[in-house]
């Protein structure tokens, strides 16, 4: 328990105090969420992620959002299990066409008012996988997309900045 | 005395050695290593004897195109008597997959349109290609499954995207209805059709909806209260998809079968036709997490079959990278695997490590996740004076940072109540499979490619040796634990004896059908990948063999016999990747 209690005093809180630019940034973008989830969704935004083809790699810049660095949870920001408790749909990955269904189905159990974030260049355009016998490519070939966040993957803060955009036009 | 003097004499052909520049040779000096090494290959003859004692023709040929790997050239109704023969010498199966010759292009001496299966054997570090060719307008084939389980889903995917009809598997009451063993195929393209022939065009043959695969053959546990559990593709989580089917009485497990696919690319199709530069962006995207080991692996398979001289110094800043990435999944995992049991301190702390680690892989080489370093002959990124600092800055604190967390990890009241005896892999379960990596080290198999086939710059650099046998998640856990500490200890060693000169070099014209085969340890244990080139110098055939394909059939095992709330934390020890088996 000492150990426990020793480490996490040591460590400290390491969630972004605005020490330079990145920092100051992200600060920046998170209080702009927040108003927006606020001012739109009433406190929270609950978002359903879905992998329809990735390799993994956005997935692992998603679980970043999480980690103290980012904390998006402050912002109001959430991941939630069901797509009946979700307000948005992020999806990964070009939607390879083994998951077309099972994205179509998991957009169609969301409650609306509902919007789609295509996440990464291959859900944004195909990417390096594109469309093939086995892959639809981009998202908005399977499903009406709001919002497009770039990279291969996006970093952590892309994806904030996107969410921001999601929020804007939402 | 070099390599090659040291070996046994072999029979049907030359022994095996590196093509000229990629030296993988080690000279056999004794110095470095003070363990001193069986001489290589010293088993080979044996195996050819026992071949020789069932009849078996092992054909002439090129015996070193896929060095360092051993080729034999076997006739199609041997391939399962081989495989018997390899089994009881104690042999690993390393992957099998197949390679259709119906270009019309093909090298001389097969006029008929046929599919080459290769096999890849492993014993005590030293490896063994075998090879046959079945006719494409009848392509049966002995199945290897009955004696190497691990095959099962390899000779499934084989099928589906070739056509080869592997007989004698033990799925066979169900020959006449080959599509009931489907593996990668789902529902997009139709059972007589095989994605990764000639004739099928690389964007299908159908624009329709893809129907949800729904009548798949689960094998069904039936009795008096057990249950089934459906789970998946969309898990409750930020996971790739893929499907678990537990049957369960109470809590425990009965029975659990994967069904995978679903992230399904055609990333071997889309490599054909692709240069080299355009394979390894591909490579790289095979498993984001291991974006580093797949694209060294197909770098390597590349330079071997080109014979690149890659420089010193790529090759040592591609091994700080590999283990970076090595770390850096291995800190997540460790958080992860404490967080499912509800030990959210370790998670948080490993968490913010991880970060930290991952912004100095993009301030350095680029990207997060290092993803689009690897060139085929070098790297992007250069190590500045600096930057060399700063690294060996990064290793002591995440040195000091991670030993009082592991301290705690390794020795806690509610995790050791948890994690200990967890989803046991037994070492004949591991051994039967083929685990690599920190599945089979933490089931007592020490394998590891960087000591036991020493690619540069390993064989220059001593590799811990990180081995526990009870099996359980804690072993994993300690193994992961193990790693970390052995890889930090590595990139300081790698850093010190980082060589001068060019990071990179041009890559040579590849010759006409050559052929390489990249051996890498991953993160998650021992890549394999096959790279053949076609006449114009682009790539005919990529086959990554993540070491995924082993340990999901692991988990299936593991799990037995523990309660259904314990799966989360087993499945993150294991971690396998969808999208590396599903490609």
């Amino acid at each position: 328990m000492f150990r426990i209690l020793g480490q996490s005093f040591t460590a400290g809180v390491v969630t972004e105090p605005p020490p330079d630019h990145e920092d100051t940034e992200l600060a920046r973008l998170g209080i702009e969420l927040r108003r927006l989830i606020d001012a739109r969704f009433g406190r929270s935004l609950a978002i359903r992620q879905v992998d329809a083809g990735s390799c993994n790699g956005c997935e692992l810049e998603i679980h970043a959002l999480n980690n103290p660095y980012h904390d998006v949870e402050r912002f109001g920001l959430h991941f939630v299990a069901s797509p009946r408790h979700a307000d948005a749909l992020l999806v990964t990955g070009p939607v390879s066409r083994h998951m077309e269904t099972a994205l179509r189905r998991t957009w169609r159990a969301m409650p609306s008012p509902k919007f789609v974030i295509a996440a990464g260049e291959c859900a944004c355009n195909g990417g390096e996988f594109g469309v093939s016998y086995a892959s639809c490519g981009a998202v908005e070939n399977v499903l009406p997309v709001d919002v497009k966040i770039p990279g291969c993957p996006p970093m952590p803060l892309d994806l904030l900045k996107g969410l921001l955009g999601a929020l804007r036009t939402a | 005395m070099t390599q090659s003097d040291a070996r046994s004499p072999l029979a049907g052909g030359s022994p095996p050695s590196d093509p000229a520049g990629s030296s993988a040779n080690r000279p056999q000096t004794g110095a470095d290593e003070p363990s001193a090494r069986p001489r290589r290959f010293d088993w080979l003859s044996e195996f050819l004897a026992r071949l020789e004692d069932e009849h078996i023709v092992a054909h002439r040929g090129d015996a070193r195109i896929l060095a360092p790997a051993h080729r034999l050239v076997l006739d199609p109704e041997d391939w399962a008597v081989a495989a018997k023969l390899a089994a009881a010498m104690g042999m690993r199966h390393a992957g099998l997959w197949a390679d259709p010759l119906d270009d019309g292009e093909t090298e001389a001496g097969t006029d008929e349109p046929c599919i080459r299966v290769r096999a890849c054997l492993e014993q005590a570090g030293d490896y063994l290609v075998i090879e046959t060719d079945v006719p494409l307008n009848r392509p049966l084939l002995g199945s290897q499954t009955p004696v190497y389980p691990g095959l099962d889903r390899l000779e499934r995917h084989a099928h589906d995207l070739t056509g080869v009809v592997f007989t004698g598997h033990p799925f066979d009451s169900t020959q006449d209805r080959p599509d009931e063993r489907r593996w990668t195929r789902h529902q997009a393209w139709p059972a007589e059709r095989f994605p990764l022939r000639h004739d099928f065009p690389l964007r299908g043959e159908t624009t329709r909806r893809t129907p949800a695969d729904t009548d798949y053959p689960f094998v069904r546990v039936q009795g008096a209260g057990v249950y089934e559990i459906p789970v998946g593709p969309v898990h409750a989580g930020i996971i790739e998809p893929g499907h678990f089917r537990f049957h369960a009485m109470g809590e425990e497990v009965l029975r659990l079968e994967q069904r995978f696919g679903y992230v399904h690319k055609g990333i071997e199709k889309l490599a054909v036709g692709r240069d080299p530069a355009g394979l390894i962006r591909l490579a790289g995207r095979v498993s984001g997490d291991s974006t580093v080991a797949h694209a060294w692996a197909a770098c390597q398979a590349i330079e071997r079959a080109t014979g690149c001289a890659v420089p010193p110094r790529a090759l040592t800043l591609r091994a700080v990278m590999a283990e970076r990435e090595r770390i850096a999944n291995h800190l997540g995992d460790i958080g992860a695997i404490c967080n499912d049991v509800g030990f959210a301190f370790a998670h948080v702390q490993c968490a913010r490590l991880r970060e930290q680690w991952q912004r100095r892989s993009h301030e350095l080489f680029g990207h997060r996740l290092m993803m689009d370093a690897l060139i085929p002959g070098g790297v992007v990124h250069d190590l500045s004076a600096d930057a060399f600092l700063a690294l060996r800055q990064d290793h002591a604190a995440l040195h000091r940072a991670v030993e009082p967390l592991f301290d705690v990890i390794d020795d806690h009241p509610s995790l050791d109540d948890r994690l200990i005896a967890t989803g046991i892999l037994s070492l004949t379960d591991a051994r039967a499979l083929g685990c690599t990596g920190y599945v089979g080290k933490a089931s007592g198999l020490r394998f590891d490619v960087r000591r036991d086939n020493p690619y540069p710059p390993y064989d220059g650099v001593r590799v811990e040796e990180s081995v526990e046998t009870e099996g359980d998640v804690a072993a994993r856990v300690r193994v992961r634990m193990a790693e970390v500490r052995g890889s930090l200890w590595m990139l300081d060693r790698l850093l010190d004896a980082l060589p001068e000169g060019a990071i990179a070099v041009p890559l040579p014209a590849a010759p006409p059908g050559a052929v390489g085969l990249g051996l890498i340890e991953g993160w998650r244990g021992e890549i394999l990948c096959f790279v053949r080139f076609d006449v114009a110098g682009h790539i005919a055939r990529y086959f990554p063999r993540d070491p995924s394909w082993f340990t999901w059939p692991a988990l299936e095992r593991l799990i037995l016999g523990n309660i259904v709330p314990d799966f989360p934390v087993c499945n993150k020890s294991v971690n396998g990747s969808y999208a590396g088996q599903d490609l």
